[in-house]
């Protein structure tokens, strides 16, 4: 401040701005550095692997698209990219249906709000790794499996849960949905009270059935908070590792891969096989994968 | 119209009443249901191993021995205290470095800004799972498998926090910062000083998100860390519950520990988590 006002009107403006630059790369010197050596190099890393052949032992051999075609020859693959769809395609439509519906009716619910909101939430912020053993004892055979006792007290027949290579899938499914059905009520929720109460009164006044407002007021008005959620949701799906890894540990995937999804697949190619050119090919697959589903997201919303 | 108006909104009071109150019950089932594996959770923990079979929730001798058990050998203490040191140190990180950033993209013009700020907002696009590889062999170049730095470096600054502070910023008004100038503040200090108290909302939502998310973060701590004494939470429970096999008192007891601090963390914030959850899911 001092040394400003000393020198000529016209050399302070320029050494001003001159010194705020050096404030602005001063500040961004740390995060560029950051951003630079943690996120874009690392990505163009894992590009350049998909195309060699390296087991960490030896120096890696570029192979070309060698390691892509293998992977579309190998069964397996095909296997974990249809599970990691199946939790994809039931899990997403299932949850957000349930969210949607306890958003919809808990919102117009005054009595004991904040206590059956936080009975909803509580899921979301427990650890997924140590639910999924919960949810494992769960699913157990009869004497110590909780659901099966249940079902045997009331005389139904016992389920095979986590050892059925057509409900294990499923079985963990549920717990997954779990674990984020909070977060997505909560996100409805804040959606819902966006919504100016002037449509709604309107709407009223004209005579519109509840069943119309909802289909014609309040869907079409909560689209963007739907279509981030459906993205959100798929993304998670898409990603499910923590509980598959957690509740299939003496045979992780299976039973017979059944449960397998690309992530778990990634993780034994990289950190088991000690494949990491074929696992990074596994990795760029991911990443088009989530690319196409937020490239959707940005479609979905400029349509409107 | 006006005719059919006027009785209609009494009849249709008079309707709902039963309806609200089926729909608050049914709500309540759905609400217990979704803390059912917590209680049963809890339940199992305090059961000696001889009533595990005994389903009941409230236990029939309650006992603290499996606590005592498990915490004995003092490695959930260990790993309790990686996973708070991971977590609160990844929180501080982002705090500061995800709004330095957001300030200086929200309240300086320079040349650049524009591509820092794409480039930054575009790493929002690569999974994790796809920089793993990278980072473990960086990781084993530089020396920093099996160590805390090992763990946190990934997940020093994000993305995510840097926009959401970005546009937190954006309501602050210049004059603020302008008298500031005047008044002979540096930029350092007028972002610390003037700007970041302002935004202390969105400065609480990203902690909460940043320390739920590592302290719960699963994927990455397993790849880097090899030796028990520096798993965190997450990674020593799924070790020792492999461990204990089929003893699904100690497994339940292990499971209850890992969620105790979170829930506790809940109990005393409820407001401002969801507060918190609501502001950073409602970004764009």
């Amino acid at each position: 401040m001092s040394r400003d006002a000393t020198p000529p009107p016209a050399a302070p403006r320029l050494s001003m701005r001159m010194r705020r630059a050096l404030w602005v790369w001063g500040f961004l010197a740390l995060p560029v550095l950051f951003y630079g050596v943690i996120r874009f190099y690392p990505t163009l890393d894992a590009f350049r692997l998909s195309f060699t052949d390296w087991n960490l032992m030896s120096a890696p051999k570029y192979i070309g698209l060698e390691n892509y075609r293998r992977m579309l020859a190998e069964p397996e693959f095909w296997q974990v990219f249809r599970n990691t769809f199946a939790y994809l395609v039931l899990g997403t439509p299932i949850s957000l249906l349930l969210s949607f519906t306890v958003a919809y009716f808990l919102d117009r619910i005054r009595f004991g709000h904040t206590l059956m909101r936080a009975l909803y939430f509580l899921p979301y912020i427990t650890t997924a790794s140590a639910m999924a053993w919960v949810w494992r004892w769960f699913y157990q055979p009869a004497p110590t499996g909780v659901i099966n006792a249940v079902l045997g007290d009331l005389g139904l027949a016992q389920m095979d849960f986590l050892r059925s290579t057509t409900w294990a899938l499923p079985s963990i499914m549920v717990t997954a949905i779990w674990a984020g059905l909070g977060f997505q009520v909560i996100i409805f929720m804040a959606g819902l009270r966006s919504i100016p109460t002037t449509y709604y009164e309107a709407a009223r006044i004209d005579g519109v059935g509840e069943w119309a407002i909802l289909r014609r007021i309040t869907l079409p008005l909560l689209k963007p908070t739907t279509v981030f959620l459906v993205v959100f949701s798929s993304i998670g799906f898409l990603r499910i590792f923590d509980q598959v890894y957690n509740m299939t540990t003496n045979d992780p995937g299976g039973p017979l891969g059944s449960t397998k999804p690309l992530v778990l697949k990634i993780y034994q190619t990289a950190f088991s096989s000690y494949e990491m050119g074929y696992a990074a090919a596994q990795t760029v697959v991911l990443f088009t994968i989530l690319l196409l589903v937020s490239l959707g997201q940005l479609w979905a919303l400029r349509k409107r | 119209m006006a005719t059919a108006d006027t009785p209609a909104p009494r009849l249709r009071f008079a309707r709902i009443r039963p309806g609200r109150i089926i729909t608050w019950t049914l709500l309540m089932i759905g609400g217990l249901l979704m803390i059912t594996p917590l209680l049963f959770m809890f339940s199992t923990s305090l059961k000696p191993a001889s009533q595990i079979y005994d389903l009941r929730l409230i236990p029939a001798s309650p006992t603290l021995a499996n606590y005592a058990e498990v915490l004995s050998d003092g490695r959930f203490l260990r790993w309790f205290l990686n996973s708070s040191f991971v977590a609160i140190t990844v929180t501080a990180a982002n705090c500061f470095f995800d709004s330095l950033v957001g300030y200086t993209l929200a309240k300086f013009r320079f040349r650049g800004r524009q591509v820092v700020f794409i480039a930054i907002l575009s790493t929002l696009m690569i999974p994790t799972e796809m920089l793993v590889i990278p980072w473990y062999l960086m990781s084993a170049q530089f020396g920093w498998l099996d160590s805390y730095w090992g763990i946190m470096f990934p997940g020093m600054m994000t993305a995510f926090g840097t926009f959401l502070m970005k546009q937190f910023f954006e309501t602050v008004p210049d004059d603020f910062l302008e008298a500031a100038r005047i008044d002979g503040l540096n930029e350092f200090t007028i972002w610390w000083r003037i700007a970041m108290p302002l935004v202390t909302p969105a400065l609480s939502a990203l902690a909460i998100f940043t320390f739920l998310g590592n302290w719960t973060a699963f994927f990455w701590p397993l790849i880097v860390t090899t030796s028990k004494e520096l798993y965190t939470l997450p990674v020593g429970l799924t070790s020792f519950a492999v461990e204990q096999a089929i003893q699904w008192e100690k497994i339940m007891t292990g499971a209850a520990l890992a969620t105790l601090p979170t829930l506790a963390l809940f109990l005393a914030l409820q407001r401002f988590i969801v507060r918190g959850v609501m502001l950073a899911g409602l970004k764009d």
